[in-house]
């Protein structure tokens, strides 16, 4: 055995968590989006990932060319995470922020069901965006999936981070999120922004199924698990902030990977929970957690 | 007709009434103050103006339409804008940002080229920071422009709210207390800012605290005492009516009729 081995089994962890943290990181951002623009964690948030994986899956057996598939994926989540706020959370607006919680655990409850209906109960696996031939370096393999979810990851960070920074509806929903009397005041329509919040996050939520469901097999009941993973990401980097949400899901996924591969696969859930709340003992607001000041 | 008038405007928390049968009217370029002791209902005449509060009797009217109640967004869309006696800001924003969401009303496009980043969206955002400097510099904050509004002291967030509410290209402008918490250059800067706007055609509300600021640029004082319009008039005389100098200006009426 030469002393690359050790090195190269690392490097697999690392590949595999990065590409598993990518994904998390994907859910999270989803939660920070719709806790900034309204302060409800939106446990349906895993549905919205289900729903990618599912409907592209139902679209590409239908015939459909991959992409229009994801597209068509996209388009259908976003939409229904549109109707969530619109049925559900809005006409509950003034309830308390708890209540508003337990109603996206029983809207995540009810597409669950309705996707059992829709589609049934089998496992389902999208083919490869560009073939299964793994890449070799280092002595790694790398399949050529994880490149597309971590390539689809960064886009989505850079282009949000774009979205939030250079345009102006992207700074009213920052805004929106900072102070909503304020926003209402410069003729922000703080409604609009909850819906476009909705359809982001749903819509991010899908792609991140899309381009997991080559790795990671589908089902009806594959979003809870995503639900409380991301969560337990965006805690971690500080719930409300897309930096955390990215440092969070990674550190997530290689805490999960390095776990599994080093120690056993059965303690990976373990490991990384106990992490979180060690980190979370030391920093309660998370990594990138911010300290609000109230002025006097 | 008046740009903002507003009639029997009312309204009470827990069967405490808290402003009662309140009317008066401002005019394009003019400057109207309230004025009033503490407690007196002037910010929450404000309140009901600006949508915060629904008022529970009496009509808000924006240039002969009746806009009781409505949003505040929707208020903006019609011209109206406010700033706050104890500030809403956006802390974590930059202060540039702060003013540049106030032209989201004016530069605003469709919603999918801001999300695609299409040419168009670009070149609002790039109208919309050149606008947002211009005011700050304005209000004397364009070295402060790339600081985290939190930041600053509250002096300065009170002239960046000012600059805020201007981005919205107010006809009708309420300003609480914009000089609180500044010192006299600063005051002098509001001042000379505040006739500016006004002398622009657009209609202005004061609450203020320093006298000699109200004294110098009203056109018409309304007086409020525990929620009722007392007296209403120019400075002169506003200042020397025998009800407003019981009220609220007791012994000190001589000392501000000099400086008026």
């Amino acid at each position: 055995m030469s002393d690359l081995v050790p090195f190269s089994d690392l490097l697999q962890f690392l590949v595999s968590g990065v590409t598993v943290g990518a994904v998390y990181a994907l859910v999270a951002l989803g939660f920070t989006i719709i806790y900034n623009a309204s302060d409800v964690v939106n446990f349906a948030q895993g549905e919205f990932v289900m729903l990618g994986g599912m409907i592209s899956v139902a679209a590409v057996s239908a015939g459909l060319p991959l992409p229009l598939a994801a597209l068509i994926a996209i388009v259908i989540t976003a939409a229904i995470g549109v109707a969530l706020n619109t049925l559900a959370i809005e006409p509950a607006r003034g309830a308390p922020v708890v209540s508003l919680i337990i109603i996206t655990i029983g809207a995540s409850i009810f597409i669950r069901g309705v996707t059992q209906i829709v589609f049934g109960k089998g496992t389902h696996r999208l083919p490869p965006f560009s073939g299964d031939a793994p890449l070799h370096l280092f002595g790694a393999a790398i399949l050529p999936q994880s490149l597309w979810v971590v390539a689809g990851a960064v886009a989505i960070f850079v282009g949000l981070w774009l979205f939030f920074t250079r345009t102006l509806t992207g700074r009213a929903v920052l805004a929106t999120s900072n102070n909503r009397l304020a926003a209402q005041l410069v003729g922000i329509n703080t409604g609009f922004v909850m819906t476009l919040s909705f359809a982001l996050s749903a819509g991010i939520g899908a792609l991140a199924g899309v381009l997991i469901t080559p790795i990671t097999p589908t089902s009806f009941e594959v979003g809870i698990t995503l639900a409380l993973k991301g969560f337990a990401a965006a805690m971690l980097g500080g719930m409300g902030n897309p930096k955390g949400a990215l440092a969070g899901g990674l550190l997530l996924g290689l805490l999960e990977a390095l776990t599994a591969g080093y120690l056993s696969s059965h303690y990976k859930d373990a490991v990384a929970f106990f992490v979180i709340l060690v980190v979370l003992f030391a920093f309660p607001r998370g990594l990138y957690g911010s300290n609000p000041t109230e002025r006097v | 007709m008046s740009l903002l008038s507003v009639q029997g405007l009312g309204i009470s928390f827990g069967g405490l009434s808290a402003v009662r049968d309140v009317s008066f009217a401002v005019n394009a370029g003019e400057i109207v103050s309230v004025i009033g002791p503490n407690g007196a209902g002037k910010t929450t005449l404000f309140n009901m103006i600006s949508g915060v509060y629904l008022p529970k009797a009496g009509q808000v009217r924006l240039d002969g339409e009746t806009v009781t109640g409505l949003r505040p967004d929707l208020l903006a869309r019609r011209g109206l804008s406010r700033t706050f006696q104890n500030l809403q800001i956006f802390q974590q924003m930059s202060v540039l940002d702060n003013v540049v969401v106030g032209f989201h009303l004016h530069e605003r496009g469709p919603v999918l080229s801001d999300l695609l980043g299409l040419p168009g969206a670009r070149r609002r955002s790039r109208a919309s920071t050149q606008g947002a400097r211009e005011l700050l510099e304005r209000v004397g904050l364009a070295r402060a422009a790339e600081r985290e509004a939190g930041a600053l002291s509250y002096g300065a967030l009170k002239r960046l709210e000012i600059a805020r509410a201007l981005a919205v290209r107010p006809r009708v402008l309420l300003l609480d207390e914009p000089a609180a918490g500044c010192n006299a250059v600063e005051t002098e800067e509001i001042d000379r800012l505040i006739a500016e706007v006004a002398d622009s055609g657009v209609a202005i509300l004061l609450v203020e605290h320093d006298m000699k600021l109200v004294m110098r640029l009203s056109h018409t004082i309304v007086v409020l005492d525990h929620g009722e319009k007392i007296a209403e008039g120019d400075p002169a005389t506003v200042s020397r009516d025998p009800q407003v100098i019981e009220a609220y200006l007791g012994a000190s009426a001589e000392v501000i009729d000099a400086h008026g």
